[in-house]
């Protein structure tokens, strides 16, 4: 385990995916330097510094060894379960919806906390159970349960994004493990049925509309729809190599909403083109290809699935903001990983990637004494 | 499924569902990448020009209006340089406080606040509400410095229209206004609701508008989403509207229009040789000058209380019985008949027609009266007697021919045509058969028979020419011929010598004599009863039952150039008509003589035209107070009303049967129109 310090630490550092990501994340802070006028304030700075700071962070994970991890997998998933109810108990008795915990120096999501964490808990268990159980009820009444507690906790708040991002992670985790293909498709089956009752009965009436103005913008061009329009706007007037950098007309002049958060990319794009939107998906395109290589070069079950499962949450973010700022999803307001100004979404994704890290230095390592 | 559970299955598993895990993640960044180009390079075009209309707001700057000249080239109509402040209702925080601010630093008067409050009230959402035009650059910078206080607040500098005579060209040039409702409904183009725009909404303003309007400049201007200006793109100049030139005469128009003064009526004076109408003056008037500003509540409430209808245009809308005015027309159809101009009747200041007795306006009688005496003289039975023998054949196409019951192409939105009555007229109107003494009624111009006064200026044009002159209201530089209007010999001159007689010679308008060498005037004076005898004498008691005065003119007598009618609402007869006439001859032939007089008389009146209807203005304001029903949101539907009203009263509702008892022609005490016979 104590070969990790050893000397040329810096060599061993994956520096095929730090320099893509460094370069994703200064892009980003110069698009937030022009959202914000062409200043360094409030924005850039700001994302600059915790870019800085959670990637010493993940360096540090890197390190930690895979026995302390495994073992810390579920008081982890304990303890963030406990913050959640604590939010929720501390949004009831102020006597309205509260998404995060004011700790005086930063503001803690816990939700966000829960996305790598349930891929970590989903790993430890699925690691744990014996491979002949795979295929049997023990396999999924579990995992059901640990997916099931954070999600309920987070509709609770309501936050249909990350319960999305927490089902999505934990799915491609029980998919990788092998769980039966049926069962998959059953769930498939079942979802179809349900997301049109879910739609009618369970979700919140701005929610609702969210999802109706999706499937028709131009419904309601100033109200809900508004977004979207403004935001295909912003990136289709960018055209092939946009209107220059500090010139996008759609984000200076407040056409385009939340111009230094979700529609970041469409900020991007309205100021760069079609060129920096590909830039932008070649990044997102070198991060995920590594991160599954990663995995599939894992010694081990568990780092495989910690590994796709860090992955995949890393692919639901991108992925799904891209797709709502293209117009091809509803509105759901997930931040783009290393572009949006925001301190969570940033943790969480440099938690996503020092993890990562630590999986791909266990491989290098060669510790492969927990496989089982 | 069994075979899988072996650790090195799972492992397979897991190579073979990554990989298909990896696939789908690449299908999706491929995805992405065809959605991004195709919005960012195939629909491009589409995206940037909403991005364009998204940043970019067009806003129009009204186009200064063409100016409106008189026949020499002066301003009727013209635009002042002005500062403005605007209300936009929708950007106000704080309405009433706004209004009280406004109101400080502009020194606003409780009615005009009112007033303000209850347009702001009725606006809806970006279109401007004025709050005061034509301030002085003091009261515009005081606004201009308060405006971080006071949002939705937005002073501006532009052009008002300007009318340097106001009320006198009130009814004739019309005046201007910020569009309405209906107005936009009918011509829906951005222009109409731009702030500052206004268009004619009446009189010549309004049928020439497309005309004087112009193209309007454009500012283009980048905004933000909530509409805040960035900075100015670039900026259009406007085009100014054509200028339109009248034949009117406007010293001439300001004249009459001040003559008339206190009396409600109309002057209307053409040149004989080119049929220009010189003038056109109704009073009283509004001054249109306070109208463009849109009209203010007790301003209206002054206006349509008022029972001398400021807001009709009398020269072509008021309809009057023509009295002894149509006498010279009268005559003119018995000569072009064959009557031989000597051919004479005793007047004993009556005759007997049917089973009664109708009346000369001189019960002494006239004695022996010839065509010359019974049209100076104005004696009622030598027309009574000739008029049964010819009958109304005669006289009704004379009528016709002279210009009554027509309307002239003129540039304007309504004459009233009055009526030349006739046996086929009275039987569709009445189902009655013409009798004896409707000809008798007809030929002292009573009876069924309304003309305006642009007709019986047109008539007195006609018979002191013999030529078809045509009235025209616009200059377009060419010289009209008229047709001869194929009277026979010296008829004429006969006419015209009567006519003169009545002026200058042993007639009934003596004191019309023009003060001015060598220029004799003739003319024939009338007085229309507007109420039976037993009603009222028709000279004194309520002013609503005194006689019309009236009376038509042309100068020189002997070579007409200028000619014209003279109507003074119950003036008590044609004593109120004939001194306004002499007096805008007067200024026509001698300026300064004719402004003498009129100086004179304005100082018993109190002021100019203008003068007295701000006193007015000012004195009814003060008694008058807030408590004032507000005015109706665009004046030009209460003109319209007003007409309606017109044209029901305009005929006469019942049957006229009676006969009608003349009155004394000349106003009585006027020592020097009595009669020498």
């Amino acid at each position: 385990m104590n070969s990790s310090i050893l000397p040329g630490p810096l060599s061993t550092l994956p520096w095929r995916v730090l320099i893509p990501l460094t370069l994703l994340t200064c892009f980003g802070a110069m698009v937030l330097y022009s959202a914000a006028g062409g200043s360094l304030q409030p924005f850039a700075t700001n994302h600059l510094l915790r870019y800085g700071v959670f990637l010493v962070m993940a360096l540090i994970m890197s390190l930690f060894p895979q026995n302390l991890v495994r073992l810390g997998a579920y008081p982890a998933y304990g303890a963030v379960l406990i913050l959640l109810v604590l939010v929720e108990a501390l949004g009831a008795m102020g006597g309205g919806s509260q998404r995060w915990l004011e700790l005086g120096f930063v503001r803690l999501q816990p939700s966000e906390l829960m996305k790598p964490v349930i891929v970590l808990v989903l790993a430890a268990f699925y690691h744990s159970l014996p491979a002949s159980m795979v295929g049997s009820w023990r396999a999924l009444i579990p995992a059901g349960v640990l997916i099931a507690l954070p999600t309920g906790l987070v509709l609770m708040q309501p936050d249909l994004g990350t319960a999305l991002a927490i089902v999505f992670g934990a799915g491609v985790i029980m998919f990788l493990a092998g769980l039966p293909m049926r069962w998959f498709v059953g769930a498939g089956v079942a979802a179809m049925v349900a997301i049109p009752l879910a739609f009618i009965f369970g979700l919140k009436d701005y929610q609702k509309r969210r999802v109706t103005t999706f499937l028709d913008p131009e419904s309601d061009p100033l109200g809900a729809g508004y977004h979207i329009t403004q935001s295909k706007i912003a990136i289709g007037s960018g055209g092939l190599d946009g209107k220059g950098f500090g010139n996008g007309s759609q984000s200076h002049l407040n056409y385009l909403p939340e111009p230094h958060t979700d529609f970041v990319f469409a900020t991007m794009a309205e100021e760069w083109g079609l060129i920096g939107g590909l830039l932008v998906l070649l990044i997102f395109g070198i991060v995920l290809r590594w991160g599954l290589t990663v995995a599939r070069n894992a010694p081990d079950r568990f780092s495989q699935l910690l590994a796709a499962g860090m992955t995949a949450t890393i692919f639901f973010y991108a992925s799904i903001n891209l797709m709502m700022v293209m117009g091809l999803a509803p509105v759901v307001g997930i931040p783009l990983p290393w572009m949006s100004h925001g301190g969570s979404s940033m943790m969480t994704n440099m938690i996503c990637i020092g993890t990562l890290m630590m999986v791909d230095r266990w491989t290098k390592t060669g510790n492969r004494s927990n496989f089982s | 499924m069994k075979k899988r559970t072996t650790p090195a299955a799972l492992r397979q598993t897991f190579d073979r569902r990554s990989f298909a895990i990896g696939s789908v993640q690449g299908g999706v960044g491929l995805i992405l990448a065809a959605r991004m180009g195709y919005i960012a390079v195939a629909e491009n075009e589409k995206y940037e020009m909403e991005s364009e209309s998204n940043r970019v707001n067009l806003s129009l700057i009204p186009p200064r209006r063409g100016w409106i000249l008189d026949r020499n080239g002066a301003p009727l109509a013209s635009n002042e340089a002005d500062f403005r402040v605007d209300i936009i209702p929708d950007r106000l925080v704080n309405a009433e406080q706004a209004v009280d601010t406004l109101g400080e630093l502009l020194h606003l008067t409780p009615v005009e606040i009112q007033d303000l409050k209850d347009k702001l009230e009725d606006s809806r959402g970006f279109q401007p509400v004025q709050v005061a035009s034509g301030l002085d650059y003091d009261e515009f910078a005081a606004v201009s410095v308060r405006l971080p206080d006071l949002p939705g607040v937005v002073p501006q500098r532009g052009f008002s229209r300007y009318y340097p005579t106001g009320p006198s060209v009130g009814h004739l040039i019309g005046y201007v206004g910020a569009a309405s409702a209906e107005e936009y409904e009918e011509e829906p183009i951005p222009l109409l609701v731009t702030p500052g725009f206004k268009l004619g909404k009446d009189g010549l303003e309004k049928q020439f508008e497309q005309t004087l309007r112009g193209q309007p400049g454009a500012r283009r201007v980048e905004v933000t989403a909530s509409g805040r200006i960035v900075r100015d793109l670039e900026t259009r100049e406007d085009v100014q509207g054509q200028a339109i030139q009248l034949a009117i005469d406007g010293p001439l128009q300001d004249y009459a229009a001040r003559r008339i003064g206190l009396e409600s009526g109309s002057a209307v004076v053409i040149d004989c040789v080119t049929g220009d109408l010189m003038c056109m003056a109704s009073m009283p008037s509004f001054d249109p000058n306070s109208f463009s500003d849109g009209i203010g509540r007790v301003e209206y409430k002054m206006l349509s209380e008022n029972d001398r209808v400021p807001l009709r245009n009398k020269v072509l809308k008021g309809l009057y019985p023509p009295g002894s005015t149509v006498k010279p027309m009268v005559a003119m159809s018995f000569l072009e008949a064959g009557l031989d101009p000597e051919a004479s009747t005793v007047c004993t200041g009556g005759l007997r027609v049917g089973n009664r007795v109708f009346h000369c306006w001189n019960r002494r009688g006239h004695g022996r009266v010839n065509m010359a005496k019974g049209i100076y003289q104005s004696c009622d039975v030598y027309f009574y007697h000739f008029a049964q023998k010819l009958g109304m054949d005669v006289i009704a196409p004379m009528a016709h021919r002279c210009g009554m019951g027509q309307q002239f192409p003129l540039p304007v939105a309504s004459q009233f045509y009055g009526t030349v009555p006739d046996p086929a007229w009275k039987l569709k109107k009445y189902g009655r058969e013409w009798q004896p003494y409707d000809t008798v009624n007809a030929t002292i111009g009573q009876g069924y028979m309304l003309a305006n006064p642009l007709q019986l200026a047109v008539m007195a044009a006609r018979l002191a020419t013999g030529k078809k002159v045509m009235p025209r209201l616009m200059l377009d530089g060419s010289q009209p011929t008229f047709d001869s209007m194929n009277f026979h010999g010296n008829h004429v001159e006969v006419i015209q010598n009567a006519m003169s007689d009545v002026v200058n010679g042993p007639g009934t308008a003596g004191r019309a004599r023009l003060p001015v060498d060598d220029i004799l005037m003739a003319g024939k004076t009338g007085t229309a009863q507007v109420v039976s005898l037993n009603v009222s004498s028709g000279k004194g008691g309520p002013w609503k039952y005194r006689d019309h005065g009236l009376f038509i003119f042309f100068a020189p007598f002997n070579n007409p150039r200028y000619a014209g009618a003279v109507v003074i609402e119950h003036g008590g007869g044609s004593g109120a008509a004939y001194p306004v006439a002499r007096d805008i001859m007067t200024f026509l032939f001698d300026p300064a003589k004719g402004l003498e007089a009129l100086h004179a008389l304005e100082k018993q009146w109190g002021g100019t035209a203008q003068e007295r209807l701000a006193a007015r203005y000012s004195k009814y304001a003060a008694e008058a107070g807030v408590d004032v029903p507000p005015a109706p949101s665009d004046p030009a539907t209460l003109v319209k009303h007003v007409d309606a009203e017109a044209r029901a009263a305009a005929q006469p509702a019942a049957m006229a049967t009676g006969a009608i008892r003349p009155r004394p022609d000349p106003v009585a005490g006027d020592t020097r129109t009595e009669p020498d016979t």
